[in-house]
């Protein structure tokens, strides 16, 4: 039986890296797999929180989370390849048109 | 229901025979004329003479079945009743019916006969008219409506009968429509009429209020009125109410003024309708309805006496100026119409002796009619100053006419005298003798424009452009016919002779007693003779201008009409019909119409302020919203640099932000 | 669905359906169009005429009912069924229909568009019938606004020149009333009896209700005038009328058939099942009102014909002097008046129905309405049209013996007894009825005075050129059962009579008559 702030610090740690990720990278691709990270530190909690309360709705919604990440990436990927195509470049900060 | 038996009734001794087939069958007499109105209509071009066939063969059927029905009463047979349901409405029980007594079977055969007459006195005179079929399909609708006045049993049938009668007359004073004053003339005899009916029409209510709202049968209101139950009030109203359809059909004041204009039409019709039998409607009327007025005040009665005698001498002094021969006969017969209301007015002494003189009337008028219009056939014209001498070229003609004028005029033996005569008579014995000289006075002048227009018309030298002829065969046999008819009927009446008349027609259970005075009858030819002594040597030797003229201003006031006819149409029907009639027509497309329209402005008004509202305050409420949010906008829109990483800072920033405001709470 | 709960819903929605195929037609099949608007209102009219030929007249009262759920949220059912007062409206709109039709083979008003001028005149017949038959009050409605929508377009599209004034003069003028008359009904829903724990509209039980006292009397006052309102616009009464001369000069011939045969009376049926005997207090209360409107109508409406001088609105105002005398039947809440209202309602359908007809077929031969530039001589140029115009003018000024006479006379001696026990005052009715006598008068005056200025006299010069043709088949064949319904009603004025009468007894029995 692991105990539980020791994987919410785990969790908190993984999302502390994906924001630094989303915040501090300028490769496109990296952001994505950064946004992944804050994804999962949620499902980490999410599970951790479901195992202390014995209910396992919340592992039902961290297969959702799963899920709709997955389809997140596929939409995100395809944005980042039509972004190249268009630009050759993925850089995030090159990619600032929808301003005033 | 057979009332065989009512006139025993009364205790007397006198017994009612039973009613034979003819008066059981009555119904077929007046069924006929519609049948071959109906069959003239639809098949009439078709037939040898192209109309008159049905016509002639329906009524001829119907005079011999009159006949038969009047010797049933001859023989002493009782009245007849007999009805069907009609229709129901509410309370009201309609029915269809016949009622046959004596006066019914006589009018029966007056208006067969007469009619019969004209139907072939017309195949001469309208020979080769342009609606030829259609004039005897009229005619024979006329006949027919006239039959089911006489028999009907109740008054609703009455009606039926009645009106149907005005519009015939209407189509045949119309008959020849392209002149514009033939038109108007129908229409005036018909508007005319109907003022007078519209309050008959009301009489009848009345009357059928009396019952309780429950039929129009005449025997049963008889009854009813002479029960006590009904207040005397109201019979009274309705007797007077029921009179103006008289006035109105029977041409009297003020009411007469449609029936010289009538003349328009084609002669037979005018001796058939505006004659003999139409305007006849009116006396019978008052005699079928006889209980009501004896039941009324006798206010009622004094009503109908006056109507009488005015009318009399205002359409005899009339009749002494015309010129027109058929307007002559119209004065006179609404004259002569006049002593039969005034005999009713007498009360119930007066009712056998008007019905005589409407019997009587009836043969020499239609004679007077058809021969002048076998004379106006002849010179083509009806003026007298165009006609003249015409007793050599016309014998047969000038005979009957003679006949004819002569029972106008009331010389003895013809019928006129007998009937004008016990009119008279009984006025005096009455004590009536205001009426009785009014009779008298009437009978003198009657006698004078008589002869004036015999001698006018027949005598002297012809003046006229045409060649006068006699007319054909089937126009002169229908003037023998009647003048030999006009020969003896008037002893129907004579005592003397035993008055059978008197048995046949009478009001109340038993006969009255046929008398005659010696004396009455010694005034009355006195002073016809005396009429007749006038006009002689008034008018032996034609004169130009007419001497009537030397009357001065009552020739005046007579060639204008008493300004009546100026009155009604300066005065009555021009208002109506331009001013008042614009006026309402205005008032309705200006004021009510003015309302609508102006409601609609008024919204349409009321609708462009609200869209102005909308446009200026309530949108430019929004329009202003929108301004005021771009104003903000321009000034946030500088944060605004594309760069995403930086939108996630200040996401996360807020984030924190908010953790910390939370947990601090 | 048996023959006796599905009948009349068969024959009042034939045309709507008959309508909905002919959209499905080309228009390119002019004549096909036509031959099915005559099928379709034939079958509707064999239906009816069934309808009335099994009705049970010994056992009266309402048959052939249908009574299902519509709309249930708001309490209204879909509840149709016939008796004797709506029996002779309801065949006559189905003849009407019929004649229309076949008078429509001939005679399609500019600008063309058969297809659709069928259609609509089909719908409006639905619309028309469904108001005789509905017995719930929002079905009632219903029917009612339905039958604005087709006379509308036939009056704004295929009407002359004045059209579209007339068409919406016609068309908010109605609405407006029916505002009200809504108002009325809602009224009568809220205030009325409960069914099962629920308000209804369903008409036989607010009737009873009604008729039984159920409304206060303060309630009826308010409630039967806003109905009353509705009714009086489309009859049209005094002073509400102004929509009708317009509306019918403007209309092609068969809007003004069916606009004077059959619309004008369903504001007349509305009073005698609807206003009358559910609010009998509103009614004795208003009645003499309603019976001076309606004596003034019949003397002004006359009055107002003489100053005419265009033969179609000659003839719209003298419906509105006839409607008076219906009005003042109704108004006098006599079984004797009430009756004669109803047979003047079928009369003046038929008599006023075919005068339209004449007049739109002698604009068709002149191509003017104007009496004085047709200039009379119809006689000469077209003796059997001529014929025909008389014939049906003079049933109008209520010849005794044609179907005029008795609705207007009875009317009249209603009018003399008005019924005392509803209070009514004897005094008043019969100055009504002298009014009445004197609009009689005044009526024959201007109807003669029309036919010697059209059909008597000498053609004039200018239409000596044209050939005028006299009636045409397709107009005998659209007339004569018309024409002899004239005669016929006038003669056995029974057969309508007869059906009424259990009905309009019911009716005045509330009245203590």
């Amino acid at each position: 039986m692991v105990r539980l702030p020791l994987l919410l610090i785990f969790s908190a740690l993984l999302f502390s890296a994906g924001i630094y990720g989303v915040l501090a990278r300028r490769n496109a691709v990296m952001v994505l797999m950064a946004i992944e990270l804050m994804l999962n530190a949620v499902n980490v909690n999410l599970v951790a929180f479901s195992a202390e309360i014995q209910d396992v709705g919340a592992q039902v919604f961290a297969l959702f989370v799963i899920a709709v990440a997955a389809a997140e990436v596929g939409i995100g990927l395809a944005i980042v390849i039509l972004l190249f195509r268009n630009r050759a470049s993925i850089n995030v900060d090159e990619v600032n048109l929808l301003k005033w | 229901m057979s009332l065989g038996v009512l006139a025993a009734e009364g205790g007397e001794a006198l017994t009612l025979g039973e009613p034979n087939w003819f008066v059981e069958h009555a119904y077929v007499i007046a069924i006929l004329p519609f049948l071959s109105a109906a069959l003239t209509l639809f098949f009439g071009k078709r037939t040898p003479g192209k109309g008159p066939v049905y016509g002639i063969l329906a009524i001829g059927a119907g005079l011999v079945l009159s006949l038969g029905t009047v010797w049933s009463f001859v023989q002493g047979g009782g009245p007849f009743e007999h009805n069907v349901e009609w229709f129901t409405i509410g309370p009201l029980h309609m029915e269809l019916g016949i009622y046959v007594d004596g006066l019914t079977a006589v009018m029966l055969l007056v208006v067969t006969a007469i009619s019969l007459m004209v139907h072939i006195y017309a195949v001469g005179y309208m020979h080769g008219d342009v609606r030829y079929t259609w004039f005897y399909v009229v005619l024979s609708l006329f006949t027919g409506a006239m039959l089911v006045v006489v028999v009907a049993s109740n008054l609703f049938q009455l009606l039926v009968g009645w009106e149907i009668m005005g519009v015939c007359s209407y189509l045949l004073i119309g008959h020849w429509f392209e002149d514009h004053a033939n038109s108007s003339s129908a229409i005036k005899a018909f508007i005319t009429t109907r003022i007078g009916d519209v309050p008959f029409m009301f009489g009848i209510f009345a009357l059928v209020l009396a019952t309780g709202l429950t039929t129009s049968n005449i025997q049963v209101i008889g009854e009813e009125v002479a029960s006590g139950h009904v207040s005397t009030l109201l019979i009274t109203v309705s007797a007077l109410l029921l009179f103006g359809g008289t006035i109105g059909k029977s041409a009297q004041f003020p009411l007469y003024v449609w029936l010289p204009d009538a003349m328009a039409g084609p002669t037979p019709v005018s001796a058939l309708i505006h004659a003999a039998t139409m305007v006849a409607a009116g006396i019978y009327l008052v005699a079928r309805m006889f209980e009501v007025f004896v039941q009324a005040d006798p206010i009622a009665l004094t009503v109908v006496a006056v109507i009488g005698g005015i009318t009399l001498l205002l359409a005899a002094l009339l009749a002494l100026v015309q010129n027109d021969i058929k307007k002559v006969l119209a004065y006179s017969t609404i004259s002569q119409l006049a002593y039969m209301v005034a005999a009713l007015g007498l009360g119930e002494a007066g009712y056998p002796a008007a019905l005589f003189h409407l019997f009587t009337h009836a043969f020499f008028k239609a004679l007077l009619f058809l021969g002048a219009g076998s004379v106006i056939h002849a010179v083509h014209s009806n003026d007298m100053s165009d006609m003249g001498g015409l007793r050599k070229p016309m014998p047969v003609t000038y005979w009957t006419f003679l006949i004819g004028s002569l029972a106008l005029a009331g010389v003895p033996p013809l019928a006129g005298f007998f009937s004008k005569d016990e009119i008279v008579l009984v006025a005096f014995d009455e004590g009536t003798w205001w009426l009785a000289v009014v009779l008298l006075v009437g009978a003198a002048i009657t006698a004078f424009y008589t002869t004036r227009m015999v001698l006018k018309t027949f005598f002297g030298d012809y003046r006229g452009h045409a060649h006068p002829h006699e007319s054909p065969g089937v126009m002169t046999m229908p003037l023998v016919v009647l003048a030999v008819a006009t020969c003896f009927v008037g002893l129907l009446g004579f005592a003397p002779t035993g008055a059978p008349f008197l048995d046949w027609v009478y009001f109340g259970t038993e006969p009255h007693e046929a008398h005659f005075s010696p004396l009455v009858a010694g005034i009355s030819i006195l002073v016809v003779s005396i009429g007749l002594w006038a006009g002689w040597t008034t008018y032996r030797r034609y004169r130009t201008p007419d001497p009537i003229e030397r009357l001065g201003p009552l020739y005046g006031l007579l060639e204008h009409k008493y300004y009546l006819d100026d009155l009604y149409w300066r005065g009555i029907v021009r208002p109506i019909r331009d001013p008042l009639a614009a006026g309402v027509y205005w008032f309705n497309q200006h004021v009510l119409d003015g309302v609508v329209n102006g409601a609609a402005t008024v919204s349409r008004g009321l609708a462009s302020l609200v869209s102005w509202f909308d446009r200026t305050v309530i949108d430019g409420a929004v329009n202003g919203a929108g301004v005021v949010a771009g104003v903000f906008g321009r000034g946030l829109r500088t944060i605004q640099t594309g760069r995403v990483q930086w939108y996630a800072v200040a996401l996360f920033a807020g984030v924190i932000v908010l953790t910390v405001v939370f947990v601090r709470v | 669905m048996t023959w006796e709960n599905s009948a009349i819903t068969i024959a009042t929605l034939l045309p709507v359906v008959g309508a909905l195929g002919i959209l499905l037609v080309p228009s390119e099949q002019d004549r096909l169009i036509r031959g099915l608007g005559i099928v379709v209102t034939g079958a509707a009219f064999v239906v009816s005429v069934a309808i009335a030929v099994t009705y049970d007249y010994d056992a009266g009262g309402l048959q052939f009912v249908l009574d299902t759920s519509w709309i249930p949220v708001i309490g209204a059912r879909y509840h149709v069924a016939i008796d004797g007062i709506s029996m002779p409206l309801y065949v006559l709109t189905f003849l009407l229909g019929l004649l229309c039709s076949v008078y429509t083979w001939r005679f399609v008003p500019d600008p063309g568009r058969t297809k659709a001028f069928v259609a609509l005149t089909l719908l409006l017949l639905t619309g028309m019938a469904g108001t005789f038959i509905a017995f719930d009050l929002i079905l009632f409605f219903v029917f009612w606004e339905l039958v604005l929508v087709p006379m509308y377009f036939l009056i704004g599209v295929w009407g002359s020149s004045n059209r579209q004034y007339a068409s919406i003069k016609f068309f908010l003028y109605t609405l407006f009333g029916s505002i009200f008359m809504l108002l009325g009904f809602l009224a009568l829903y809220f205030e009325g009896p409960e069914v099962a724990g629920r308000h209804t509209f369903d008409l036989t039980a607010i009737t009873a209700f009604g008729a039984g006292g159920g409304y206060g009397h303060t309630f009826q006052l308010i409630v039967f005038g806003a109905i009353a309102l509705g009714f009086a616009i489309k009859v049209p009464m005094w002073p509400f009328h102004t929509w009708l001369p317009d509306a019918h000069t403007e209309a092609p011939t068969i809007g003004s058939v069916l606009l004077a045969g059959i619309m004008l009376k369903m504001g007349t049926y509305g009073f005698v099942r609807i206003a009358l005997p559910v609010l009998p207090d509103g009614a004795t209360a208003y009645a003499p009102w309603i019976g001076g409107l309606a004596a003034i109508a019949i003397v002004y409406a006359a009055l107002a014909c003489l100053a005419q001088k265009d033969l179609k609105r000659l003839i719209a105002f003298s419906s509105v002097g006839h409607m008076g005398f219906v009005m003042l039947g109704i108004a006098t809440l006599t079984t004797i008046g009430i009756q004669a209202a109803i047979f003047g309602m079928v009369a003046h359908g038929v008599i006023t129905g075919m005068l339209f007809f004449c007049v739109g077929s002698i604009y068709d031969r002149y191509h003017t309405r104007e009496i004085s530039e047709i200039g009379g001589g119809m006689s000469q140029s077209m003796p059997k049209m001529a014929g025909i115009f008389a014939f049906v003018a003079i049933a109008s000024l209520g010849l005794p013996g044609l179907a005029g006479f008795w609705g207007e006379v009875m009317a009249l001696l209603g009018s003399f007894s008005p019924n005392e026990a509803a209070g009514l005052d004897v005094g008043l009715f019969r100055v009504f009825m002298v009014l009445g006598g004197i609009g009689t008068i005044l009526t024959a005056g201007y109807f003669l005075w029309m036919l010697q200025r059209v059909n008597m006299g000498s053609l004039p010069d200018r239409w000596g050129a044209s050939a005028f043709r006299d009636i045409l088949t397709v107009e005998w064949v659209s007339w004569v059962p018309l024409l002899v319904l004239i005669l016929v009603l006038g003669l056995v004025p029974s057969i309508v009579l007869n059906a009424t009468e259990p009905g309009v007894n019911a009716l005045t029995s509330i009245f203590g008559s």
